[in-house]
């Protein structure tokens, strides 16, 4: 954002014939583009400070407080088991939108996809008792859910799909957390910037990772879950937004904070200032 | 219109200076909440627009992507000649709007978005940041709100001053014809709002206000689940996002409104009763000037 940007719109004045003086007033148009003038600067100086109150360092953290303030209300309004809306097979999407990556541009993982997903392992690392890793073939073994729910995006749109996966619950218990574990951290292969850097990564908390409906999907709407919508593994987190629900998941990371992974916010909209609770 | 013949207006309580009577038209609580309303909106109005500029679409029901389409859309598109264009489409009819929606130009820099930096918070697409300011603000509007709602029932500024009388509602039709006629009360008639007035009043107070705040937090995903399907009894998210929308541009209608009345009958009383408190009672037609 630049701040340069909010210049006043120039309002053109109008450009009438002869402006003729009536009783000393001002003449209309000269009056109109004073008036003109002043109704811009107004709009430029509300904008414009809104816009400069937005590019300080307190302002946003200020307005952010509001934001954790009302996921915690929501989370407390609505309590730990509360389930997302479910609803029948009439109502699915036909094609589920791909949103964010399509196809991820990274080698290894275009080696995996190439052979069909065989030789895919997702990792446990972290504070965990027992490491491990889960080839496709044994999270579809594992305790599984379907479920038709609906995806709302940050961004304002919703797409209804039926999702079925191994439960995260189911997998935390073969692994075993440590006491101290606050977060699962999701690693996942695809890299948003150029240059194949800065790969996706989410986090949700431990009430989210053990709620019955957050699943490890490898199945959208009956088939093998497409490359455009995360396969071989995406995570269902249904009570958040879209952006937590990370695709194409590689390696999942318990932890106690997330503070020194990557830019510390715990995901990677959430270090582009997006909130790290997305109930709202 | 009120017939009471001046100077003696019995009603009113206020100081008889100069044959212009004075009154005190707005308690010191309703003239603070009444500005930090008019903060806390044009706000949410700027910043909810910068959130609907992420995805410009609107739709009827639980799902974006249904056989029918959004029923408003707004965007860039090129048209026959190559030449950009802004459009906006409403339930199928197409209108260009080059300049306003869709596409506008800043400095002479063309730019597609749906509404025009001039009118959003942050100015140009920051979706994040848009949101921040918005649940911000939202919690001033909400506080204020109940605030206002707590004072006008402890008060009785709602019995006193917003129900409409028996007599009220008997003469709206001819409130409704001075009001087309742009006829303002006088006298002892002008110490009090009208009756239109107070409909409207009451309408944003307890329908628009509280309305749009419920479709706000009926696109949570999170308090969706507050108790089954509720979101459902609105058509479903993206309708109750709709209803947001529409009901955001409902309250701009009435301040549009409320502005123009304001204009027509005395901008800078009214204004001054706002900040002061203080009004000053126009008199019958003949007395003034």
């Amino acid at each position: 954002m630049n701040a340069d940007d909010e210049s006043a719109p120039t309002l053109a004045a109008p450009r009438g014939g002869a402006s003729v003086a009536w009783g000393g007033a001002a003449p209309p148009a000269a009056r109109r583009r004073f008036l003109g003038r002043v109704a811009a600067s107004i709009a430029a100086l509300s904008v414009g400070g809104c816009d400069r109150l937005s590019q300080t360092n307190w302002f946003p953290k200020m307005l952010g407080s509001a934001e954790t303030l009302n996921g915690r209300l929501a989370r407390a309004v609505t309590g730990h088991e509360a389930m997302a809306q479910e609803f029948p097979p009439a109502d699915i999407t036909p094609n589920f939108r791909s949103n964010g990556t399509a196809v991820p541009d990274n080698p290894r993982y275009a080696a995996l996809a190439a052979n069909g997903f065989r030789d895919y392992a997702l990792e446990v690392t972290g504070l965990v008792a027992k490491p491990a890793r889960f080839t496709l073939a044994e999270l579809q073994s594992m305790p599984s859910r379907t479920q038709i729910t609906r995806h709302d995006c940050v961004e304002g749109w919703s797409a209804i799909g039926q999702w079925q996966g191994a439960r995260l619950s189911a997998l935390l218990d073969v692994v075993q957390p440590a006491r101290s574990a606050r977060f699962v951290v999701f690693h996942c292969a695809d890299p948003m910037e150029e240059g194949r850097t800065a790969p996706y990564y989410e986090s949700i908390g431990m009430d989210d990772a053990y709620h019955v409906q957050t699943i490890l999907a490898y199945a959208l709407n009956g088939a093998p879950l497409p490359i455009k919508n995360g396969a071989p593994i995406r995570l269902r987190v249904e009570r958040q937004l879209g952006y937590k629900h990370a695709k194409y998941v590689m390696r999942l990371e318990l932890v106690e904070s997330f503070v020194n992974i990557r830019g510390g916010q715990g995901g990677y909209w959430e270090d582009q200032g997006y909130q790290w609770y997305a109930g709202i | 219109m009120n017939d009471s013949a001046h100077p003696a207006i019995p009603a009113i309580s206020g100081v008889v200076r100069d044959t212009r009577t004075r009154v005190r038209r707005h308690t010191l609580a309703v003239r603070v909440m009444h500005w930090i309303n008019v903060v806390a909106l044009a706000l949410m109005l700027m910043s909810g627009l910068a959130i609907f500029n992420a995805h410009p679409a609107l739709y009827w029901g639980d799902s974006s992507y249904t056989a029918r389409g959004p029923w408003l859309e707004i965007g860039a598109r090129d048209d026959a000649n190559g030449n950009p264009i802004g459009y906006t489409r409403v339930f199928g009819h197409e209108f260009t709007t080059s300049g306003v929606l869709g596409l506008s130009t800043d400095d002479g820099r063309m730019y597609a978005q749906a509404f025009p930096s001039w009118l959003t918070v942050p100015s140009h697409l920051w979706l994040a940041l848009a949101r921040s300011w918005h649940f911000f603000f939202a919690w001033v509007l909400v506080l204020n709100g109940l605030a206002f709602v707590v004072y006008t029932f402890a008060s009785r500024h709602l019995t006193r001053d917003l129900l409409p009388t028996r007599s009220d509602v008997a003469g709206i039709g001819r409130s409704i014809v001075d009001h087309l006629r742009l006829r303002h009360a006088t006298g002892e008639a002008a110490t009090r709002y009208n009756v239109l007035q107070k409909i409207a009043y009451l309408v944003v107070v307890f329908v628009l206000l509280p309305l749009i705040v419920l479709m706000g937090l009926g696109m949570s995903p999170r308090l969706d689940t507050l108790f089954g399907g509720w979101v459902d009894w609105f058509g479903g998210r993206q309708s109750v996002r709709s209803i947001h929308f529409i009901v955001a541009w409902l309250l701009v209608a009435f301040v549009l409104i409320h502005v123009f009345e304001l204009l027509v009958n005395g901008p800078w009383n009214h204004l001054r009763a706002m900040i002061t408190g203080w009004y000053r009672v126009p008199q019958e037609r003949g007395h003034e000037r």
